[in-house]
């Protein structure tokens, strides 16, 4: 049997058939999770597809945070359950305040769409524990909000305790300024992703989902899928059948 | 048979602007696009957002309440977002519905 992970189809999701087809490939069994529904289904993880989220009306994420399923989600986070938001579901989660920072409109004024490098901080998170130490992935970027921002006193504590899960890094591998090409929409600190204190919450701007295969370009992506669906799958007692990728 | 209904509704903007501090893309872009207009000695541009909305409450401090609690929970992040709440008016007082 393998290990059931959610994805939570918003009005205005995008990625979500992807992310289905990118976890099934990483040996998970997705189940879709529509927004109106508080109903988890026992998934053993949960994953915000990227997309435009009720329109992305007043800020992106912030309508998606009052949804059933999202009111749902923040209890399965609090009860240590794992959830991964990305692009448009990192905006989610950090407008519910289950990820500390913002995501402000991109530094260029500009909707980025193209590959970028990114290397993760901690390799001891579910969500990365199969990335090799240093190793730089390569997956897209898609998005006009992307510019990670939180105050300086959180980011000191998230850099001081290893909660800045990813970095956008150069071509000589070190973090990128916030107007270089390589940090593509002028996150402070390079930031590309970050963890919750309590390491179960994770969200990232780049599409992992999007780098599941050799022919797409890259299969970096798989590293972080694989990742989650391993811990997903040690957490429920499970075991990922017939990983690919 | 008539009803008298002691509700007002009460009109409100919230005006939403980034923080001071705050990166503000599109307030830099149009400062920015002010010599190509031919207009100089302006600055300080910052671009946010307006909502209007009207709060039925039985008196205008109650309705501020709400408001307020809607701007804090909804129409503002306040990581990186300040408010300020301006009243509009009330639109009516005390009126007389019938009914049955």
């Amino acid at each position: 049997m393998s290990v059931r992970v959610g994805v939570v189809v918003f009005p205005g999701s995008n990625c979500d058939k992807d992310t289905a087809w990118a976890l099934e490939r990483a040996g998970a069994e997705p189940v879709e999770l529509w927004h109106e529904s508080a109903d988890l289904q026992d998934v053993a993880a949960i994953v915000l597809p990227g997309g435009f989220a009720y329109g992305d009306y007043l800020r992106a994420g912030a309508i998606a945070r009052f949804s059933p399923v999202m009111r749902a989600v923040a209890g399965y986070a609090a009860n240590a359950g794992l959830v991964l938001g990305i692009c448009n579901g990192f905006q989610v989660l950090a407008e519910a305040g289950l990820l500390p920072g913002a995501l402000l409109r991109n530094r260029s004024l500009r909707f980025v769409c193209r590959d970028v490098a990114i290397r993760a901080g901690p390799t001891d998170t579910p969500f990365s524990h199969l990335v090799p130490d240093g190793r730089v992935l390569r997956m897209p970027v898609a998005h006009g909000e992307g510019c990670y921002y939180a105050d300086a006193a959180t980011l000191d504590a998230l850099e001081r305790d290893g909660r800045v899960l990813f970095t956008y890094v150069d071509d000589a591998g070190q973090p990128a300024g916030i107007l270089d090409r390589a940090n593509p929409n002028g996150s402070v600190r390079a930031i590309a992703g970050v963890i919750n204190a309590a390491g179960n919450v994770a969200g990232l701007m780049p599409h992992p989902e999007r780098a599941a295969d050799v022919l797409l370009g890259s299969d970096d992506g798989m590293l972080v899928l694989r990742s989650l669906v391993e811990s997903a799958g040690a957490r429920a007692g499970t075991i990922p059948s017939g990983a690919a990728g | 048979m008539n009803a008298e209904v002691i509700a007002t509704r009460f009109r409100f903007a919230v005006n939403v602007l980034p923080k001071e501090g705050i990166l503000d893309p599109q307030g830099r872009a149009v400062e920015q696009s002010l010599p190509h207009l031919g207009l100089a000695g302006i600055g300080e541009v910052r671009v946010g957002r307006r909502v209007e909305l009207a709060v039925d409450a039985p008196d205008a401090l109650a309705a501020r309440v709400v408001v307020e609690a809607l701007s804090r929970e909804l129409l503002c992040n306040p990581l990186i977002e300040q408010y300020a709440i301006e009243s509009l008016g009330a639109i009516s007082a005390a009126r007389t519905e019938t009914g049955g």
